[in-house]
């Protein structure tokens, strides 16, 4: 065989190998958004979930997901930030930076399920939270930090270093440079980081099982006193988000229609996942016009 | 001799001006940050290996036996006298289903980098790049419902049986690693310098002769740390792979036969053991098992990345 023979053929394979692949991603986002969409109304959106009947929402998961969503990331926001400022604008590169790198890759690299077990063992059993939002969030805390140290440390980088010159030039400190000149700059990025990692955080279930919880007890949503038990806000109850709900009645299948609501579960979880991607890449761009007059 | 004023003079040039005063709080909030992932990082190794291993030091498991026997049944005990905690089946599932998925994902994975990146970098920018990022976030549960809905019930067509196991998990897994090796195989492809490509063309050889002697030859390292970390997430999957795996802590003697691995136990035991139980020792021994694989794929992407740089 020559080699243009060998050449045409590897490459006709080569497209065959891609258009199978694209065709795979397709037809999956076509099955969820197909199956599920029909699902959709504002009745299964705001109901409660029923465990015996057919004809339950998944208003409470819903709330709860988002919930638990701003509380970890207003918990891991700082300390990401923090981090990752440290990082980039202090540490020298020296075998300390180093070993602090890999724990951070080490944590990054951990199955969330260890981490879950992690946040059970410490949240909920040793200091009493029990299966909580709490217990939660800390929980999605420990997962989403390398990453989003990782994504702001990152978007610090692709600030030049002429900025940084320019604010110490000026007589300023190193943490006024940073938190007047770099960060402002690198808002957009970082922005895009967060609702990128917020989309993983939404889904993410295997850290919750255990941390906050299967069960997802009635709201009442007149009721904002975060210290009573059926506030929504109350951050003390078990919270099973939506990712969780599709787990849960998917192996304990004693719904009648399980199916249908995983479908429709399923489906919004991908439409916020996509919105949250499409926002990320949308206000980037907006920002950065916005903030840099370019 | 200092006068009075003269030393109320000096505290005031010694004293740190307000920005400096800011720069060291700053300074030291981010560095306590800092500080704090890596006492979480240390927290959670310690935690779990001081509750993974009591299983050998209170419950006095042989650790050769708890690493090779293959009867996983902590509540009875055997003839002996000893419970039956042999975690082979479910390590076994574990590698069994990481190492199949792996395979068959790497020629896809690798072949459509390839293609995004040497063949049609328009359509791959255009088409592949957005619909593999998009799938990196798809949460594993879909792909978990999907498996139960879509590929269970097709296994249970073809070969018989329940449909729940290896193979299922396996295509499972497959599906659900191929984004992330996808675009990890892109950006080493990326990373080859653009004048390999041309010398080799203009040695006369053919786009695929390029492709294959020098462009991956080149990408190697990138490449195969682009699998192994592919690996390190299907092993350490855990809800999707409980979904259609079957559940029975038996030796896989089939692919198509019910089975576990160790993060579908895990998700469904820990929560029916009591405390400090040997049942629930036993488990956490299995999650130390998990921590440190996920220590090893660390270490081999470290081993690649430092023998790449090397060439």
């Amino acid at each position: 065989m020559n080699s243009k023979r060998q050449n045409k053929i590897a490459i006709g394979a080569l497209y065959g190998i891609a258009g199978l692949v694209v065709l795979i991603l397709l037809a999956l986002l076509g099955y969820i958004l197909a199956s599920g969409v029909p699902q959709l109304s504002w009745h299964f959106l705001t109901a409660p979930a029923k465990a015996f009947l057919k004809g339950g929402g998944v208003g409470v998961q819903l709330f709860n997901s988002f919930y638990l969503l701003i509380l970890a990331m207003a918990i891991s926001f700082p300390i990401a930030l923090g981090a990752a400022i440290y990082l980039y604008e202090y540490a020298r590169d020296n075998w300390v930076t180093t070993t602090i790198r890999t724990a951070i890759e080490i944590l990054s690299s951990l199955p969330s399920v260890v981490v879950g077990l992690f946040g059970f063992l410490f949240f909920v059993v040793k200091l009493r939270l029990g299966f909580s939002i709490l217990s939660g969030a800390f929980a999605l805390t420990f997962f989403n930090l390398p990453l989003l140290t990782r994504s702001i440390e990152d978007s610090l980088r692709t600030i030049n270093l002429e900025q940084r010159e320019g604010g110490l030039a000026l007589g300023l400190s190193r943490w006024e440079t940073v938190t007047r000149v770099i960060l402002p700059a690198a808002v957009p990025s970082i922005l895009t980081g967060v609702i990128l990692s917020a989309g993983r955080v939404f889904g993410e279930a295997a850290a919750l099982i255990y941390t906050a919880g299967q069960s997802a007890p009635a709201l009442n949503f007149a009721d904002w006193n975060p210290f009573n038990i059926s506030s929504p806000l109350n951050p003390m109850r078990p919270a099973e988000t939506l990712a969780v709900h599709i787990w849960k009645i998917n192996s304990e299948g004693i719904m009648p229609d399980a199916k249908a609501i995983s479908s429709g579960s399923s489906a919004v979880l991908i439409i916020a996942i996509l919105l949250f991607n499409f926002t990320a890449r949308y206000v980037g761009k907006r920002l950065y016009k916005r903030l840099t007059s370019a | 001799m200092k006068t009075k004023t003269t030393q109320q003079l000096e505290q005031q040039l010694k004293r740190h001006s307000k920005a400096a005063k800011l720069e060291i709080w700053g300074r030291t909030v981010s560095l306590t940050a800092l500080l704090l992932i890596v006492a979480v990082v240390v927290a959670i190794i310690g935690f779990v290996a001081s509750k993974g291993i009591a299983t050998f030091t209170s419950n006095h498991v042989n650790l050769w036996d708890f690493l090779t026997g293959k009867s996983w049944n902590p509540n009875i005990t055997d003839a002996n006298g000893k419970p039956e905690v042999g975690a082979l089946p479910m390590i076994v599932g574990s590698f069994l289903i990481t190492i199949l998925s792996a395979i068959v994902a790497t020629p896809f994975a690798i072949g459509t980098a390839v293609f995004m990146n040497e063949i049609s970098p328009n359509k791959g920018a255009k088409i592949l790049q957005p619909v593999t990022e998009l799938l990196v976030g798809i949460p594993s549960v879909v792909y978990g419902f999907i498996g139960l809905s879509v590929v269970v019930p097709t296994t249970r067509a073809i070969f018989g049986g329940s449909g729940f196991g290896i193979l299922s998990g396996t295509c499972v897994l497959f599906v659900m690693i191929l984004p992330t090796v996808t675009s990890m195989s892109a950006d080493a492809l990326k990373s080859v310098p653009r004048y390999y490509r041309e010398a080799s063309l203009a040695l006369g050889a053919t786009q695929w002769q390029t492709i294959y002697k020098v462009v991956l030859r080149a990408a190697t390292p990138g490449l195969m740390t682009a699998v192994v970390f592919g690996m390190a997430r299907a092993f350490g999957e855990a809800l999707a792979v409980q979904m259609v795996i079957g559940n029975a802590a038996l030796m896989p003697n089939s692919l198509v036969s019910p089975s576990s691995t160790l993060t579908s136990v895990l998700t469904t035991g820990i929560g029916n053991t009591v405390m400090g139980s040997l049942q629930n020792n036993a488990l956490w021994s299995l999650a130390l098992v998990l921590l440190l694989m996920s220590l090893v794929f660390n270490l081999i992407i470290r081993l690649i990345g430092r023998k790449g740089r090397l060439q």
